[in-house]
């Protein structure tokens, strides 16, 4: 037994619910990915243990989880400075059961490609003790489309073999809910109010997942913790993919977004709905291909939803739902049509 | 402070030399979630959404580990046949 | 003189002599030093040693990693990835990319992560300029590196492979940085003794040793490492009950390191034939000296030609080189200077609202020794303005009236070598 510590909780079935992920040198297996939620229950467990720190209701834990059951051996995590990285580790504790770096808030691509670099220098000269080693990075949308752009984009150019997955809740949550580049129109944050004059954020949010296809890196996806077995697969094949991938997971805040804490994974269903935050990937191969959701959508188009749906459980937008803000509301709406349209587009999956 | 352990005591920069499954987050809740297991069908969907890894799944029964369940409730939202509603906390 | 009776393991004739800058000396020693990751962007006058290294690597000749980042912040940034894996890593910089880093090198420090950065020091904007002072370097003096300053080129090419050696002893385990001047050693020609490459490996002990620690949740001693076999977190939040009780080993590494670069200096002595003071200082004719004049880098090597000239005249005067800023020899300078009367300080680098910052820790140092001769800081050099013997002359010259007079008022005390007045 080499680890200690961890609670003993017998189960009738599988393993205790809390493990640390050990591979012993030259172990050779990939995890299978398991879609029967009780055989993933009894057989896989989440690289995060229970006992951190983010808020209750949060959205980030549940997309590292189900993304933890996408991995296929060997991990290694990097986290940009963020939420989830002071929650999970806040010394003397941490929640992370495979390996994990935090370096700083813009450069955990950076760090990535140092880690992956690592490893095939290792590799060459015989000194890696397993086939392979996968390098993961979560960071928020500060650190992502702000921050750390920057470093991703080199990371991206250079072609390192790391999947880099943005969990975005659309603004600084970490110190209290500023607007970042990911932070939608008309969205309250503390640092764009909504005042008498101005209704929120000015702007739209940047597209960064298509800036990373616009990079033609070997594979691109926008995903929801809510759309799980989606999720788990996009993160499964950017993991597989030779080279960098970009998984943009939207990741409801219920602190940041002013909703109740209970409908964090409703949330992201609704922005799915509505075609606020469509579902979708790209590979050089195929272009883009509406997945889950967003594909039943568009092949039935009677199932989108207005964009008050998503809207309206949230407080960050309730501005927007008094008499006068109509007129605000409507450009929203076309501005999610005309970007919708455009991925229909694009997508050849999409009935024409 | 004197129960923190000493410069002497600690592994070198600052690596985390404790489990997080030390420290009981339950204390947060203020709404507890209760399974009705005449209900539950077993989906194991509030066992995959649960961000507090706080639902368990022992082959037979699905059942909340209170050591860390922070009460969010998107378990309860999330069940497909309502078997779990959220109960205040009474405090004892 | 022991010195001349000691037979070295690789004698000058086993060893072979290149003709290089100290950009490419640099670039030759991290290619014998068996490095995994090399991430670095270029900067004059670095770039020379990204250049060269890049060749080493489109020819096949290491299995070095060479990542062409897009700044040096991520430079310094997949550095910490690369030593966090246990891999030996390596980067150069100047100036401006050293401001850029600034932030990864306390990262990089604090989590006790061995590796090595060339700085090529240049002075920092603004006026924007490309040559030498030594402003980037005082930039980076509270980071948490090991700071060692080469003379030449050859020392250049020394201390590199030793800065690994140094770096990764288990007492130590904090990046060390090797610091040459700008243009003046970067871009300048010597013959240089370099060793086979198999002594090289032999010295470092091969490839990067990972360091041990004790988690709670394992039952042995683990890598310090992202090893998938024995997970560990690294780089956490640590708040006021732990941050300090972390940060104190830390400075307590950096005085044993003071130890290990002596231990080294006298080891690579033994295999070579070269070694620099006691690794930490590199005193000529300090010990009877009235005056002795404290210097880092290139410029020492002007100054103990003037020196020797004014002993010639019976003058008694003396050069103390600091080869290790960090950690600061406070001990040596103590003692070393005990018996001198005045000592100038000559800092190549500015520190508005203060003395230069090699004087504050000589002056440190002075405070506790008995004799407390006169100190009086020069500051010359700025932006690569040029020192001539001459000028070195002018400043013992003045020395000597300072001298006479034995006192230094508290408004003479910083004064600037070879600017215009």
């Amino acid at each position: 037994m080499v680890v200690k510590t961890l609670p003993e909780i017998q189960v009738k079935k599988g393993e205790p619910p809390y493990k640390i992920w050990i591979f012993e040198p030259g172990e050779k297996k990939e995890l299978p990915l398991i879609f029967n939620l009780r055989q993933l229950a009894e057989q896989r467990r989440p690289a995060l243990l229970p006992g951190h720190r983010m808020c209750a209701g949060c959205a980030a834990p549940i997309v590292v989880k189900l993304a933890s059951f996408a991995f296929r051996g060997p991990t290694i995590v990097v986290t940009a400075t963020g939420c989830l990285e002071v929650s999970t580790t806040i010394y003397p504790y941490t929640s992370w059961a495979l390996p994990w770096i935090h370096n700083a808030f813009e450069n955990a691509a950076a760090t990535a490609s140092g880690i992956e670099a690592a490893i095939k220098a290792m590799k060459k000269t015989g000194r890696l003790k397993y086939e392979n080693v996968d390098v993961v990075v979560f960071a928020g949308d500060g650190g992502t489309y702000d921050i750390g752009f920057q470093a991703l984009s080199g990371m991206a150019e250079r072609g390192h073999d790391v999947l880099y997955i943005l969990y975005d809740n659309e603004a600084y949550m970490n110190t209290g809910i500023q607007r970042s580049g990911g932070t939608p129109k008309y969205a309250w944050t503390t640092t764009s109010p909504v005042g008498r004059v101005i209704p929120g954020k000015s702007e739209n949010k940047k597209p960064i997942a298509d800036i990373m296809v616009a990079h033609r890196i070997p594979y691109v996806a926008t995903a929801t913790p809510a759309h799980w077995m989606d999720l788990v697969k996009k993160v499964r094949k950017g993991i597989e993919v030779n080279g960098p991938a970009f998984i943009h997971a939207l990741s409801s805040c219920d602190r940041g977004w002013r909703h109740e804490e209970s409908i964090s994974v409703e949330v992201l269903r609704r922005a799915v709905d509505t075609c606020y935050f469509p579902l979708w990937e790209w590979s050089p191969e195929t272009g883009y291909l509406l997945t889950d959701r967003s594909l039943v959508i568009a092949r039935n188009p009677s199932l989108k939803q207005p964009i008050e749906k998503f809207l309206e459980v949230q407080g960050r937008f309730r501005h927007l739902l008094r008499p006068e803000n109509k007129e605000l509301v409507k450009q929203l709406q076309e501005y999610v049509d005309a970007t919708w349209n455009d991925l229909l587009k694009r997508a050849s999956n999409a009935p024409r | 402070m004197s129960s923190l352990k000493s410069w002497k005591e600690i592994p070198m920069g600052g690596v985390a030399y404790r489990l997080s499954t030390d420290v009981k987050t339950g204390d947060w809740r203020a709404l507890k979630p209760v399974i009705d297991q005449n209900k539950c069908t077993k989906c194991m969907i509030c066992w995959l959404f649960c961000p507090d890894m706080s639902i368990i799944w022992d082959g037979e029964k699905v059942y909340v580990n209170y050591d860390y369940c922070k009460g969010c409730g998107i378990c309860a939202n999330e069940c497909p046949v309502k078997a779990i509603s959220m109960v205040p906390e009474l405090g004892e | 003189m022991s010195e001349l009776e000691l037979v070295p393991k690789y004698p000058r004739e086993k060893q072979t002599m290149i003709n290089v800058n100290g950009d490419e000396a640099i670039a030759y020693a991290v290619k014998q030093s068996y490095v995994d990751v090399v991430a670095a962007y270029p900067i004059t006058p670095q770039t020379i040693i990204v250049e060269k290294f890049s060749e080493f690597v489109a020819n096949g000749e290491t299995h070095t990693e060479f990542v062409a980042v897009e700044s040096e912040h991520s430079a310094m940034s997949a550095c910490v990835g690369a030593a966090a894996s246990g891999a030996r890593a390596f980067t150069a910089t100047s100036s401006q990319g050293l401001a850029l880093m600034v932030e990864v090198l306390y990262i990089a420090s604090g989590l006790r992560l061995p590796m090595v950065l060339a700085v090529v020091n240049r002075a920092l904007s603004a006026p924007i300029n490309i040559h030498n002072d030594h402003s980037d370097a005082y930039l980076m003096r509270d980071a948490g590196w090991i700071m060692l300053f080469a003379e030449n080129v050859q020392e250049a090419y020394d201390t590199t492979i030793q800065a690994f050696k140094i770096s990764e002893h288990p007492d130590v385990q904090l990046p060390a940085s090797v610091h040459i001047d700008g243009f003046f050693l970067s871009h300048t020609l010597e013959n240089i003794y370099t060793l086979p490459d198999e002594a090289v490996y032999d010295f470092l002990g091969g490839p990067r040793k990972i360091a041990k620690v004790r988690v709670d949740y394992f039952d042995e001693e683990v890598n310090y490492a992202l090893d998938p076999a024995r997970p560990l977190s690294i780089g956490n939040l640590a708040l006021y009950d732990y941050y300090f009780e972390i940060k104190v080993p830390q400075v307590l590494s950096m005085r044993k390191a003071e130890e290990v670069i002596k231990e080294v200096n006298e080891e690579w002595y033994k295999l070579t034939g070269r070694k620099y003071g006691n690794g930490l200082v590199d005193p000529f004719m300090v010990e009877d000296a009235d005056i002795v004049i404290i210097a880092m880098g290139s410029s020492a090597g002007t100054v103990r030609s003037v020196v020797k000239k004014y002993r010639e005249k019976g003058v008694k005067v003396g050069l103390l080189r600091i080869r290790s800023f960090r950690p600061f020899p406070h001990k040596d300078i103590v003692e070393l200077l005990s018996g001198s009367k005045l000592v100038a300080v000559m800092d190549k680098g500015i520190g508005p609202g203060q003395y230069g910052a090699l004087y504050l820790d000589v002056a440190a140092s002075l405070y506790h020794s008995k004799s407390k001769p006169i100190l009086v800081d020069y500051v010359y050099g700025l932006g690569g303005r040029d020192l001539s013997p001459e000028m070195v002359e002018q400043m013992i010259n003045n020395l000597l009236k300072d001298l006479e007079k034995g006192y230094i008022l508290e408004e003479e005390r910083l004064r600037f070598l070879g600017v215009r007045g």
